[in-house]
């Protein structure tokens, strides 16, 4: 009893700390963020500064530009979603295999992850994209077309290509590990009772990595939200807005404008968007993590 | 393996895999090779698969432009000090939220991590006159405080998503033994935990090595860490495509073989609760 | 515990490190950026701290944007972490007017401050104080390539029209042997593509506000230009031109593949540097064109030093900028890397040094340019503005990085120049409203 109530209480303990310095981290800039939303706040303007109502707001919601970077947002965030679980899978199926040098590939495979994403971003947009200069251009000539000038011409699909980049590997190793737990008992079951390839795929090793898409997709959702370093390095958001998200409207507004009312307002509504997302979230991930 | 697998489906899996896996490792490949090339050789076209002239010269153009090492330094204090510090932030608030819930903790870890999602460019200037008024710009200190802080989060979440998985009866039956709560720690629970903890840290080192907006911007000449070293060889004027793979491969060498060799503990901790 | 261990040595690391080197010595922490002539500056600073042991000097070396980023952010909430910054002539007038900068009375008896060049020295004042020293100085000219015009049949005036560029740029145009007529800057942003599309514009009688602040995007002469831009370039630009910038554009030049370039005047010493030039020997140089309306497209800019407002370290930071602008440092880097490389564009004695003129065959161009630029006069209707490529406001990084980008959309064949100039003309109105311009 006695041991219970300490346990108890050393819990308490030890989650104060901890949550009292994540409560303070979380609130402290979110009342930040809304009280610079309401006010008239231009760096270079210190002089002009007062409440502003809902000027912020209404400035960046009938910016010529939110619509389309809230569409480029999750068309971002869902297609390197797709792309990476997907190719996840197919590669992590290819590597189960018996294969020479599996360590070797593995380690091949994996490496995109641990790389910065300006570097990944200047290396792709300099060294393999440029129409001029790139192996883009140098296999597209061989194979006898014109060479594709990526950024003007795909700017958002360039993009995708290149956090999918990125994150296919985060995404095959996990999955590959789960799929290696899967009891080789269990497919051989499977297999005696004449189950082809497909539908032991579908009725074994897809249920049984539920759990690893969930936590691929949680994590990659958090980072892909705010997918920013690579636009800024390649395409700056552009031609036009072609490839403008919500993170790049904000930093236009906070390091081009210095406008911190208005870039406090983007983030406000970054946050609620980010909220509604993290709701569906929660029901996926609770519903596969209860299990 | 229990079933013979032919060597034709041997061999045309090994081809596969590693055709694939070159396909992905190219852009690295084709960095490093870059940085041994001279600045006219990086731009020919077509291009030269392997360095017509082998050259240390980009590195050394990098090393006397800049002091590689004390960015270096300032990459592994940040990133290695804030993934130490979130664990003795973290492990004590995931492990009382796995294993004494309150009604909501799941709502609350959800919400800590939307606010993840939040772009960090949005609070810049409240964060910078903080750090000025602290005292904290351009500090190592400062740096590896706001990491901490930005990975908490998810370290909550990947710790508290493992700790769950430990079975909670062995912690009830050492409970009977009368064992005392550290003794039920060290012993029971740290053991288990450490896998969990290491996947944790290691992810944290990687995110934190990579950050490149508040590492860049809350820093100047003392604290400055590889990111900004990166920063400065984009270049305005003239080639650099060989300068900058120099600096790039400096600047990615040292977390790409921690990557490496620490690929298999990485993802343990991760598919824990994935893979029972 | 192995991880306290760990735990302690790291914070005994941090602790050494936040407490920073105990030294009687001033430091200054100098922001700057990673053009070629600073990054040469940083190797010659022996010849500074021999003569002034007591000073140390810490760089603080970034790509433009960054570096733009980060002084900016710093000196509006005073951050005080850099002792000398690199701004430009955008920078200066609006800074200086704010009380951010510090003028410049005590650069010593050697700076000769009336050596500088007028119309950068104007640029660089506010109040008949001088609030920035000029590191570098350029305008833009037009570089052609003489044995294609040879070739061709053709003879650059040194006074071109912007019909004649469009004549030559047609007949030099060979694509199947990578020939572009022209290379123009086409990446968005407003120190790239708005920074030659502002200039270009004046020449064709265009500006961004009337005196009143109303936006001209819907008037005659910005479609004529932006007409005539993006039909000249989809005719003999290269692939890909709506992601060119300067260095793109210089790479294209270096390498043989454009006729012509219209770009910043310390372009003409990397053309004519025959260790990165395929086309070295080849360059000739024009002033920029115009259409017979009294100006010509050319820019005014200048990368200058400064000292925030604020600053304990104000009389080394003196030091420091008159010596790294002086004509003794020109004479230093002309013994070490020959007077190619020299520093251009600040000051009136070096147009005058002969073996500069001989060892820069693009002086002579380069200061007729610079002469013929007046940022108080930039256009040929009267606006409420300075600058000439930019419009000296707060607000124009922003608004121009977006118009940039619409711009850069209708040269990418993304729009059409009508939609493009529209969407221009209300994303302008919008900022110059929310600005508080237009009442």
């Amino acid at each position: 009893m006695a041991a219970t109530v300490n346990t108890r209480k050393l819990a308490r303990a030890m989650l104060t700390p901890a949550v009292v310095i994540l409560f303070i981290w979380m609130i402290v800039p979110l009342l930040l963020t809304i009280w610079y939303s309401f006010q008239n706040y231009n760096l270079l303007s210190p002089e002009n500064t007062g409440f502003a109502g809902f000027m912020n707001y209404k400035y960046f919601l009938t910016d010529p530009a939110f619509f389309q970077a809230f569409w480029n947002t999750l068309t971002i965030t869902l297609s390197v979603l797709v792309i990476t679980v997907v190719g996840g899978i197919l590669l992590g199926l290819l590597l189960d295999q018996f294969i020479y040098g599996q360590g070797i590939v593995r380690i091949l495979v994996i490496s995109p992850f641990f790389i910065m994403p300006t570097v990944a971003a200047l290396v792709w947009k300099n060294m393999l994209m440029d129409p001029n200069y790139g192996i883009f251009a140098w296999i597209a000539t061989r194979l006898g077309f014109a060479p594709v000038a990526w950024l003007e011409n795909y700017p958002l699909f360039s993009i995708i290509l290149i956090v999918a980049w990125q994150w296919l590997p985060f995404a095959t190793l996990i999955l590959l590990t789960a799929m290696q737990s899967l009891d080789e008992e269990q497919k051989e079951a499977a297999g005696m009772d004449g189950a082809n390839f497909a539908s032991l795929f579908v009725y074994i090793t897809l249920p049984h990595l539920a759990r690893a898409i969930t936590v691929v997709i949680l994590i990659e959702t958090i980072f892909l939200l705010s997918v920013f370093a690579e636009i800024l390095v390649t395409t700056g958001g552009g031609p036009g807005y072609a490839s403008t998200n919500i993170a790049y409207l904000i930093y236009h507004q906070a390091l081009l404008d210095y406008d911190v009312g208005g870039a406090s307002a983007g983030g406000v509504v970054a946050v609620i968007l980010a909220n509604i997302v993290a709701i569906f979230l929660v029901r996926l991930v609770g519903k596969n993590l209860e299990a | 393996m229990a079933r013979a697998i032919s060597p034709q489906k041997k061999w045309t899996f090994t081809i596969l895999a590693w055709v694939v896996a070159l396909i992905l490792f190219f852009p690295i490949l084709w960095t490093i090779l870059t940085a041994f090339k001279t600045e006219g050789d990086a731009i020919l076209f077509p291009p030269a698969f392997l360095p017509p002239h082998w050259t240390l010269e980009n590195f050394v153009t990098v090393q006397t432009r800049s002091d590689y090492f004390k960015h270096f330094f300032n990459s592994m204090v940040i990133s290695i000090g804030s993934s130490l510090i979130g664990l003795v932030i973290a492990v004590p608030a995931a492990w009382s939220m796995a294993f004494a819930p309150a009604k909501r903790t799941k709502d609350i870890l959800m919400w800590m991590l939307s606010t993840k999602m939040m772009p960090a460019v949005g609070v810049l200037v409240p964060i910078y006159l903080i750090f000025k008024n602290l005292g904290l710009l351009d500090t190592l200190t400062g740096l590896t405080g706001i990491m901490t802080l930005i990975n908490l989060p998810i370290m909550v979440w990947m710790l508290y998503t493992y700790f769950r998985e430990i079975p909670v009866d062995i912690l009830e039956a050492s409970r009977m033994d009368g064992a005392v709560l550290w003794k039920e720690i060290v012993y029971v629970l740290l053991p288990m935990a450490i896998p969990g903890i290491a996947s944790t840290m290691l992810l944290n080192i990687i995110l934190a090595w990579n950050e490149a907006f508040w590492t860049l911007n809350l820093s100047a000449a003392n604290a400055a860490p590889l990111t900004a070293f990166i920063a400065s060889y984009s270049s305005p004027e003239g080639l650099f495509w060989a300068k900058l793979s120099a600096a790039s491969t400096l600047a990615i060498a040292p977390i790409l073989v921690i990557g490496w060799f620490s690929q298999k503990q990485l993802v343990r901790g991760m598919t824990f609760g994935a893979v029972k | 515990m192995k991880l306290n261990r760990h735990l302690a040595s790291i914070a005994s690391l941090v602790a050494i490190a936040a407490a920073g080197p105990a030294l009687a010595e001033t430091t200054l922490t100098i922001a700057t950026v990673n053009n070629g002539d600073m990054v040469r500056m940083q190797s010659m600073t022996d010849d500074f701290t021999k003569a002034n042991p007591d000073i140390k000097l810490e760089w603080v070396t970034l790509e433009e944007n960054v570096l733009r980023q980060k002084v900016t952010t710093d000196i509006a909430t005073k951050g005080g972490q850099y002792d000398v910054l690199t701004i430009g002539t955008y920078e200066v007038p609006i800074w200086a007017k704010k009380g951010w900068l510090v003028p410049l009375d005590n650069l010593g008896a050697d700076y000769n401050v009336d050596d500088l060049l007028p119309a950068i020295r104007n640029g660089l004042s506010a109040d008949g104080k001088l609030y920035a020293s000029p590191f570098y100085g350029e305008s833009s000219y037009v570089m052609y390539r003489k044995d294609l015009f040879e070739k061709a049949g053709l003879t650059m005036p040194d006074k071109p029209t912007w019909d004649f560029i469009k004549q030559a740029a047609d007949k030099i145009t060979d694509r199947a042997n990578g020939i572009n007529g022209i290379c123009l800057r086409g990446k968005a942003g407003w120190g790239e593509n708005m920074a030659f599309l502002t200039a270009m514009s004046n020449s064709f009688g265009a500006r961004w506000f009337d005196e009143k602040w109303q936006p001209q995007f819907d008037q005659p002469e910005w479609k004529s230009t932006l007409q005539f831009y993006v039909d000249l370039m989809k005719a003999d630009g290269p692939a890909g031109s709506s992601s060119n910038g300067f260095n793109e554009n210089l790479t294209l030049f270096q390498q043989g593949k454009c006729g012509m370039w219209i770009d910043a005047t310390v372009a003409g010493s990397f053309v004519t540097d025959p260790k990165a030039s395929t086309v070295a020997d080849k360059v000739g140089f024009a002033l920029a064109p115009d259409n017979g309306l009294g100006k010509r497209g050319n820019w005014l800019w200048a990368w200058s030093l400064a000292v925030p407002a604020g600053s304990a370290k104000i009389d080394a930071a003196e030091k420091f900028i008159s010596w790294a602008t002086s004509a003794h440092y020109t004479d230093l880097v002309a013994a070490k890397d020959g007077w190619a490389n020299v520093p251009p564009g600040t000051r009136t004695s070096l147009y005058k040094n002969a073996d500069y003129l001989k060892a820069a065959p693009f002086a002579q161009m380069t200061i007729d340019s610079i002469n013929t630029a007046d940022p108080t006069k930039p256009t040929v209707k009267p606006v409420p503005y300075t600058g000439v490529q930019f419009v000296a406001i707060p607000e124009f990084q922003g608004l121009g990085d977006t118009v940039g980008k619409l711009f850069s959309a209708a040269l990418a064949g993304q729009s059409s120049v009508d939609d493009a100039l529209k969407s221009a003309q209300d994303v302008a109105t919008r900022t110059m409203t929310k600005g508080g311009y237009i009442k």
